[in-house]
């Protein structure tokens, strides 16, 4: 339970650490919050020649307003975030789906970014991006792109960063005031990884739906978005959903498999109640069962 | 294999050490400065036993590495009671409620409630009896650990 040995570099600024990782050459793994790199390297399961910790970098830290949105900085602590006041009230279902993450002593070294930048597919964070519509920043001395969070994922902890690329921003689009968060997940202890979870967030303006971000974690191989149930929910009337409908359409584009803690038919089954409770709940509707 | 100087307070007294990249926080404060009071259990970050306090925040030291504490100031639970042996709070709580039995875990659970409690600050019961989700105990059936955060939160159990 120790890892293999590694060199050891904490760069100061952006540049140098992608400097570090354009000639590292794909052997090179970036330490963020380490709450997932530090048990597989303990395992050795992830065996690096080099680590390029990005802790001591200030510009990737912190949360700020800009236009357009809400930016967070990828080595921003959990829990430094989930008491934000700008988060708070910009993206109030980011705070709800923090509070599950992991437990009080690995929020405060855990980090948005790192979450984001694994690809768990049961991980709440992840799908949040995803369900919000974020784009991610990427960097490398090649320079820079945004990724939307929907085209980053492309299996478990795959994800289409190239290994020379360091995540440097989060960038959530603006969600009108008004909008209401849907959240919703299944585990079997606080803290455990979701068995079944939405998170997402609906704009409604005069009685209609007139915005919709919903996607799920735990219900395939990358996080997804519930594209049907979304396109059918725009532009409805909130008086007039039949939420069986659209929770039968977000069921539908999941793809959950069976594992040692529940099957592909249980995560369904049980995702369709989870919507269907997560869509009524989030509108205010009465529905029966 | 990068070595490393790092300079650390542990207890208030300053540790300087050259260590390898590789070594985690926990070994650095139980095998090279001899505090064995940091316990470590799965040394992957699932039970809590190797909990400190790291610049004010309990962190679990199996999931940091050493020299990424460079510059901090960290306390385990040998840091806690007063020189005269008197009892920090959270030690007077955990023993009062019988919250221990072989007390692999203690050390953890102790520094995490000692964390969320200092500098008089009074959270609700609910926050601390969140943040013990982040610790296995096998032996107390958690109660006694409840009944110390509650006290902790200023209720009477
Ligand atoms: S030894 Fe660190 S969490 Fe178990
Ligand atoms: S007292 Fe034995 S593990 Fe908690």
């Amino acid at each position: 339970m120790k890892p293999a040995p590694f060199d050891y570099v904490a760069p100061r600024t952006v540049e140098e650490a992608c400097q570090l990782l354009s000639e590292a050459g794909g052997g090179a793994t970036v330490l963020a919050g380490g709450q997932t790199l530090m048990p597989l390297l303990a395992l050795r399961m992830s065996q690096p020649f080099i680590i390029v910790d990005i802790n001591r970098i200030a510009a990737l830290q912190g949360v700020s307003k800009v236009s357009g949105g809400t930016r967070i900085g990828p080595v921003t602590r959990q829990n430094d975030a989930l008491v934000d006041p700008t988060l708070k009230q910009a993206l109030p279902v980011l705070v709800t789906a923090l509070s599950h993450v992991g437990h009080h002593q690995t929020r405060n070294r855990g980090t948005i970014g790192g979450s984001i930048a694994l690809g768990e597919p049961a991980a709440e964070m992840p799908a949040t991006a995803v369900a919000l519509g974020a784009k991610i920043e990427a960097r490398s001395v090649r320079g820079v792109r945004s990724i939307a969070a929907e085209d980053l994922y492309l299996g478990p902890y795959m994800t289409t960063l190239e290994p020379d690329e360091l995540v440097t921003g989060i960038d959530y689009p603006e969600w009108p005031a008004g909008t209401t968060p849907v959240f919703r997940e299944v585990a079997r202890r606080p803290g455990d990884f979701a068995l079944i979870g939405l998170v997402g967030a609906l704009g409604v303006e005069d009685g209609r739906i007139t915005r919709a971000g919903l996607g799920w974690f735990g219900m395939g191989a990358t996080p997804i978005k519930a594209r049907q149930a979304e396109q059918a929910l725009l532009g409805q009337s909130v008086s007039g959903i039949d939420v069986q409908a659209i929770a039968e359409l977000a069921v539908a584009d999941t793809a959950p498999f069976d594992d040692h803690h529940a099957s592909a038919d249980y995560r369904q089954r049980v995702g369709k109640r989870v919507f269907a409770r997560a869509l009524a709940e989030a509108l205010d509707i009465r529905q029966a069962a | 294999m990068s070595e490393h100087r790092i300079n650390v307070e542990v207890n208030g007294r300053q540790q300087h050490a050259t260590i390898e990249g590789r070594l985690t926080l926990g070994d650095f404060l139980r095998v090279n400065c001899g505090y064995t009071g940091v316990h470590l259990g799965c040394e992957h970050g699932v039970c809590g036993a190797c909990t400190v306090i790291v610049d004010g925040k309990a962190v679990r030291s199996c999931l940091m590495l050493a020299v990424q504490a460079d510059g901090a100031k960290i306390t385990t639970v040998e840091g806690l009671a007063s020189p005269d042996g008197a009892l920090h709070p959270v030690q007077q709580a955990m023993r009062d409620e019988h919250a221990l039995q072989c007390g692999f875990c203690t050390p953890g659970v102790v520094m995490t409630l000692a964390a969320l409690t200092q500098d008089g600050a009074r959270p609700s019961s609910e926050t601390l009896l969140d943040a013990m989700s982040g610790h296995i105990c096998r032996c107390t059936g958690y109660q006694g650990i409840r009944r110390a955060a509650r006290k902790l939160a200023g209720e009477n159990s």
